[in-house]
């Protein structure tokens, strides 16, 4: 049996142990924030944190979940106003936004980290996330707006 | 009471949209339902107090219900077009309330592609709020015992602004309703003065979802006692199972079981591809039973199919005379006395829309009824397939649309839909089917792979005196008509027959092209090849002209006037070329301003640095982008600057206009950089972001530029026109700083990354 806390509550998973978080999370919890799209880890946007850093949970094997802090969208602030959720909603960041979920996980990991990033250091934190939609811009953007908010 | 309209005007066949021989009919105005009735389809408008329209409805509380009938993709469109009813009708925006309409034709067309939302449906948006207006208004004058044309309305209210009252639109809702709805000539449509959000815009209604997780996409649709499918598809359009194992596969945990779907008949259209579906309790053991499958496929006629030697194909039929689709005097003349005469190929390989939600769907057959919820651009043509492959009729087809993670036209096509209800008839229960993302890039509907051949005499200051430009391309048509090969008139005009150009002599050809693969529209469609083609090629010539790009290319747009499209099949998008008539002046005015809004000709450029132009036309809107790219010693390419100017007539939302061109700018980036689907022996060889690349945030443009033209002209597309002039730029700056030519697309192959 598999223990970990999701969001902050316990749980426990008897099921396959290779099975990926993003699966467990979708499917058993039902938490469909976090979202499918490569399934190899080249997309992000799937990302959750655990244990305070941005993991791409459909390359997470629940194994590895095993003792663990997992924070999804769902969790990250329970009024959804998170610095970083209320610049996106400034900055007018999404547009069909199924990987905005991902952006903001990650974004929010990096500031967790990193008070003021240099444009460089965005893009390399924010590369492995893939917006089809072409938001990037915006993402930028609403990061060092987010930067601002936090200090 | 009923009234029969023809709500979206439009047309016989478009630049998204799938061939149909009749007008798109839509029910305007319908009476009101008496209580009890139920229509199968029907929304909270439906049921509201007042309810002049089939997009919206007034409840006593004050709420105004708008019914979004078109698919959200990410272009804004399901708020856009509330937006414009909540305004006519002098609604308060919060107190709207927007629902997703189902799939019924009675909304008219929601084929949400084409880039024509607001162009086919901002009238038919202004006439629903004038509607429900005209019968507030005179509910109030009724009641206060005053002329009708004393009263005006403010913010959710009826005015008598000389007696000082005033009554809510909720009070008036069960009075009005009484009244009759007024004919279309009675109702007087708001000056432009009084407009209160066409042309500021507003967010997405769906900001806050958007944000926190809890927006609802095909892929987070639920219900009880669903099962999971993942389908392993022949690997060759056209292929069948021969025969299958499925022993290995039944023993994963999970696992239910393994249930076989046919072939499509020819042609394949919005068919399941076939093969072999693993039914499973998760997703996750959905996709390992099908690992374990074990199957011998008969590939069929498309296992000869190598993109490599079809490439040359296409390029050899270029090469030779092809079919006229154009023709002004006689460029054949020309080019036979000789002379300084330039010719350069272009091409562009297929590519696929890899959205980032890869297709998906959920399906319930039950009592003779399928009830579907999907992300699609098309939910009438999910009522068609489904109705034709389960043998029930359209009217027990019903199709609920989710939001969509991302479309750019793959969506228009419910193959995936269609499978799922296939799948749930079988196995008796809902089922989810979820494509992986291999399956998505390799079994796309994908843009054509396209062969250009242009050739042009130039005169004694530069000047073309003879213009010949063949393209050579798989058509759309190929996947309703497997002996389709030529273009078709709505693909030709994207950026083909319509050049711009003002030229003596111009001779445009297409030739055929037989597809091994399904073609579909994706984002600008044949725009992107023929604006590669047309405007890197231009760029050329002003190189060997010795003249600047800018100056050269004004010089062959020429003065204002309107193109004459005599004698040729030229469909104009769908819209009148009264209303919509191709104004070269435009265009001429966007890469104008487009020069001066990037500095052309006054920025200074270093080493490896410089700045590439190109304007072109698509969807209705004219645009001119100018790029600026930076090339290092080791060929890799960064973009610093993009500037953008677009003229789409009335623009009701700037803000998610300009959102729009600057995600254009990314799409083009992914096409210029890594763009390229191949096959060998009929499989494409491509199958997730590691080989597909779509573009990342350190490879896009740093900041692109977006203006707008400001224009009282009728509103055209915004979704899909900033990717072609984009794409063209890109390279034509390329040459500017590396001296490189790029005539085939991705750049990767020239060694750049």
């Amino acid at each position: 049996m598999i223990q970990f806390k999701v969001n902050g509550v316990e749980q426990s998973f008897g099921g396959e142990p290779e099975m990926p978080l993003l699966w467990y999370l979708r499917d058993v919890l039902g938490l469909t924030g976090s979202k499918f799209g490569c399934g190899v880890g080249l997309c992000g946007a799937c990302t959750v944190h655990v244990n305070g850093q941005a993991t791409r949970s459909c390359v997470t094997a629940m194994r590895e979940a095993a003792g663990k802090e997992v924070t999804t969208i769902e969790g990250l602030d329970k009024n959804g106003l998170h610095p970083v959720q209320k610049s996106w909603m400034q900055i007018n960041v999404p547009q069909c936004g199924y990987c905005q979920v991902g952006q903001i996980m990650q974004a929010a990991a990096l500031l967790n980290r990193k008070k003021k990033p240099t444009d460089h250091e965005i893009d390399e934190a924010m590369s492995g996330n893939i917006c089809r939609c072409g938001t990037y811009q915006r993402i930028r953007a609403a990061i060092k707006a987010a930067a601002g908010e936090m200090t | 009471m009923s009234q029969i309209d023809n709500v979206s005007r439009r047309r016989f066949l478009t630049g998204g949209i799938i061939a149909a021989g009749t007008l798109v009919l839509g029910v305007r105005y319908y009476h009101k339902l008496s209580s009890g009735d139920k229509l199968p389809h029907d929304t909270n408008a439906d049921h509201a107090t007042l309810h002049p329209s089939v997009y919206l409805g007034i409840d006593p509380d004050g709420t105004v219900w708008i019914v979004a009938s078109r698919s959200e993709m990410g272009t804004t469109s399901r708020t856009t077009l509330p937006l414009i009813v909540a305004d006519e009708l002098d609604a308060d925006w919060k107190r709207v309330k927007i629902e997703q309409a189902l799939g019924d034709s009675r909304y008219g067309d929601q084929n949400t592609d084409g880039s024509h939302s607001i162009r086919s449906f901002y009238d038919a948006m202004r006439e629903a709020g004038a509607t429900a207006r005209f019968m507030l208004v005179q509910t109030a004058a009724k009641q206060w015992g005053v002329p009708a044309s004393e009263c005006e309305t403010d913010l959710h209210v009826v005015v008598h602004r000389s007696t000082n009252r005033k009554a809510g639109y909720g009070e008036l809702a069960s009075a009005a309703a009484k009244l009759p709805v007024p004919k279309r000539e009675e109702l007087k449509l708001k000056p432009k003065s009084a407009w209160r959000y066409v042309g500021k815009g507003q967010v997405s209604y769906d900001l806050q979802a958007l944000v926190t997780g809890k927006a609802i996409y095909g892929m987070d649709a639920r219900m009880d006692g669903m099962v999971y499918a993942s389908v392993e598809h022949p690997p060759v359009l056209g292929g069948k199972v021969k025969s299958y194992d499925d022993k290995e596969a039944l023993k994963v945990a999970g696992v239910r079981q393994t249930v076989p779907i046919d072939p499509f008949q020819q042609a394949p259209a919005f068919q399941p591809l076939g093969g072999i579906a693993v039914i499973a309790d998760s997703t996750w053991a959905a996709f390992q039973g099908r690992k374990k499958l074990n199957i011998a496929w008969d590939n069929g006629p498309n296992e000869t199919y190598n993109s490599d030697a079809y490439k040359n194909e296409l390029r050899a039929t270029s090469h030779n005379p092809c079919k006229v689709v154009r023709n002004i005097g006689d460029a054949d003349a020309v080019f036979a006395k000789g002379g300084k005469a330039y010719e350069a190929d272009y091409y562009v390989p297929l590519l696929a829309h890899a959205s980032m939600e890869p297709m998906v769907a959920l399906a319930e057959f039950r009592d003779g009824k399928a009830t579907l919820w999907a992300p699609t651009q098309n939910p009438q043509a999910v009522q068609d397939i489904v109705s034709k492959e389960l043998g029930i009729s359209k009217e027990d087809v019903i199709c609920h649309v989710t939001l969509l993670g991302g479309g750019f036209g793959r969506k228009s096509k419910p193959d995936y839909v269609a499978e799922a209800a296939v799948l749930s008839k079988k196995t008796g229960r809902p089922v989810k089917v979820v494509w992986t993302r291999e399956d998505d890039i390799k079994f796309d509907y994908y843009n054509a792979v396209a062969s250009m051949y242009l050739k042009a005499a130039l005169g004694t200051n530069g000047k073309p005196t003879a213009w010949l430009q063949r393209s050579v391309f798989p058509p759309i048509p190929s996947i309703f008509d497997v002996n389709a090969v030529y273009g078709d008139p709505a693909h030709l005009q994207q950026g083909w027959t319509d050049i711009p150009y003002d030229l003596p002599n111009l001779r445009i050809e297409n030739g055929p092209a037989k597809a091994h693969v399904r073609i579909g529209w994706l984002r600008s469609v044949a725009n992107i090849y023929h604006a590669f083609g047309i405007q890197c090629f231009t760029d050329e010539l002003a190189h060997a002209a010795g003249r600047d790009p800018l100056d050269y290319l004004l010089d062959l747009i020429g003065h204002p006037r309107t193109i004459d499209f005599k004698g040729v099949e030229y469909p104009n998008y769908g819209a009148s070329m009264d209303a919509y008539p191709w104004e070269t002046g435009r265009l001429r005015h966007v890469t104008e301003l487009v020069a001066e809004k990037s500095g052309w000709g006054k920025r200074k450029h270093g080493k490896g640095t410089g700045l590439g132009i190109a304007a072109h036309k698509s969807f209705l809107s004219y645009v001119a982008t100018v790029v600026e790219v930076e090339v290092n010693d080791h060929g890799e390419v960064r973009i610093p600057r993009v500037d953008t100017v677009l003229d789409a007539g009335l623009v009701v939302n700037p803000e998610a206009t300009r959102a729009q061109f600057e995600g254009a700018a990314v799409f083009g980036t992914s096409i210029v950089r890594s763009g390229e689907i191949t096959a060998t022996k009929g499989v494409i060889d491509q199958s997730n972001f590691q080989d597909y690349p779509v573009a990342r945030m350190n490879e896009v443009p740093s900041q692109t530029n977006v203006y707008i033209v400001d224009s009282d002209a009728p509103p055209a597309g915004v979704g899909e026109p900033g990717v072609p002039p984009f794409v063209a730029a890109f390279c034509n700056a390329i040459f500017a700083a590396t001296g490189k030519r790029v005539r085939d697309l991705p750049i990767s192959k020239l060694g750049l990354s």
